[in-house]
């Protein structure tokens, strides 16, 4: 299954990826970033809005 | 532990802390809560303010303040200068604050005035119960609910609470300023004076800037639009960087996004107000945002008061805060979404034209609509159709 990679290393936890999600799938629980798969449904806006490159997708 | 308060205000920002310090200050319950261990940050601001915003609210403090500039100095892609606010030499226009200590400041004013404060305490959900509102919360952990009558939600970029009730906030690629900065050290540059540069192969969309934080040390950012961006802004920024300010050490890196949504149709729904980012109050030309903040969070606070009064929680009767800040900064939030999307079309080439028609000219005042009105007296034809944002 594809779904959004978070690279933990470069995330910089600015909530940019959380403020485009319309379906309100991308949550920041203080400095940590969760996507909610059952949501998400892979448009790229979050990958698109990072503005550390922290975003993209995995798998297949 | 108290479990029934009049007010919850989500997130300790300047908008949060100045609601909660206005709500207090009229006599109401007031409990602050912020997510994050420690207020204030990690910091997502190049910390620019004028000097009027903050007076209105706070008295001076020194120890906020990292520096004060009397102007700034606009580059067009090809390097045309544009010199404003020189006139106000020797009157500082503006300050650069250090957030850390500024926002801790306003989150400790909020306290004196009688606001409870949590921190580590994230919000996770609201539920209205008879007119009244539960919210949800984890606080180092654990997990409870207290009773509200009102929530404001000052929970910025990230905002959940009003997603939560019903107002979309959603921002598209074309309304979100995705930002990188570095505070750099070890620099050369008139620490008078902020900086911007414009165009469209240096920061599509949006624009670097320097901010100074001290001699030799500045907040050095960019910010783009995704929608229109090729690269990170990150990417952007290293380039600019390395041209320009090779010295430069980088001892801190600040990531954020920026609302550039312009004015949204209501900040309101049922026993809910929201203000600062988490309302898009952020200006879609300068992308400042602590000035509409805290007049946002004033106003916020206010309402609550009378609302609580008159024991009308509605949405309707809250409308009257949209009234207030749209009457106030909401226009200008308009115009200048107008004016944003008309210069981010606009190639290098029309930039540097338009810089070059008022380069030499001393602007006075450092403001955007003085810019702007200067820009259109000197090229009419180009435009024309933001005249009529003036009149």
């Amino acid at each position: 299954m594809r779904r959004i990679s978070i690279n933990r290393y470069r995330c910089a936890y600015c909530g940019a990826c959380v403020a485009v999600c319309k379906f309100d799938a991308n949550e920041l629980v203080e400095t940590f970033l969760t996507i909610n798969e059952d949501k998400c449904t892979l448009c790229m806006a979050c990958v698109k809005t990072c503005p550390m490159q922290a975003l993209g997708v995995e798998g297949s | 532990m108290k479990t029934d308060y009049d007010v919850v205000v989500v997130g300790a920002g300047p908008a949060g802390s100045i609601a909660a310090k206005t709500a207090a200050e009229n006599d109401l319950d007031v409990l602050l809560i912020e997510k994050r261990q420690e207020i204030g940050v990690p910091v997502r601001c190049a910390e620019g303010v004028s000097k009027e915003a903050i007076q209105k609210f706070v008295e001076v403090d020194r120890k906020w303040i990292a520096a004060e500039v009397i102007g700034a100095k606009v580059y067009a892609p090809d390097g045309t200068e544009i010199v404003m606010g020189e006139e106000m030499a020797g009157n500082e226009v503006g300050f650069v604050l250090e957030r850390k200590i500024f926002d801790r400041h306003l989150a400790r004013l909020a306290a004196r005035a009688g606001a409870d404060v949590l921190v580590k305490t994230t919000a996770t959900g609201i539920k209205r119960v008879d007119g009244h509102v539960e919210v949800f919360m984890r606080s180092m952990g654990e997990e409870f609910s207290v009773e509200a009558r009102v929530v404001i939600g000052c929970d910025g970029v990230e905002s959940r609470v009003g997603k939560w009730v019903g107002i979309d906030t959603t921002l598209k690629l074309g309304e979100i300023e995705s930002c990188v900065q570095y505070l750099v050290t070890g620099i050369d540059f008139d620490p008078d004076y902020t900086y911007f540069w414009l165009g469209k192969s240096i920061a599509p969309g949006g624009y670097i800037w320097l901010f100074p934080k001290g001699d030799n040390v500045a907040n050095v950012g960019i910010g783009v639009l995704p929608s229109m961006a090729e690269k990170s802004p990150k990417e952007y920024l290293d380039s600019f960087i390395e041209e320009v300010f090779p010295e430069g050490e980088i001892v801190e890196v600040v990531v954020g996004g920026v609302p550039v949504k312009g004015p949204i149709d209501t900040a309101v729904a049922d026993n809910v107000m929201l203000a600062g980012d988490a309302a898009r109050h952020s200006d879609p030309i300068t992308g400042g945002g602590i000035a509409n903040a805290m007049k946002a969070g004033y106003f916020a606070g206010m309402v609550a008061k009378e609302a609580i009064e008159k024991g009308d929680l509605s949405a309707r009767m809250l409308r009257k805060y949209d009234d207030l800040w749209k009457n106030d900064f909401g226009k200008n939030l308009h115009r200048n979404k107008v004016l944003q999307q008309k210069f981010i079309k606009m190639d290098d080439e029309t930039l540097n034209k338009l810089a070059r028609s008022i380069a030499g000219y001393n602007l006075g005042e450092m403001s955007v609509k003085k810019l702007v009105l200067e820009l259109v007296k000197k090229n009419p034809r180009l435009l024309w159709d933001i005249k009529s944002l003036f009149i």
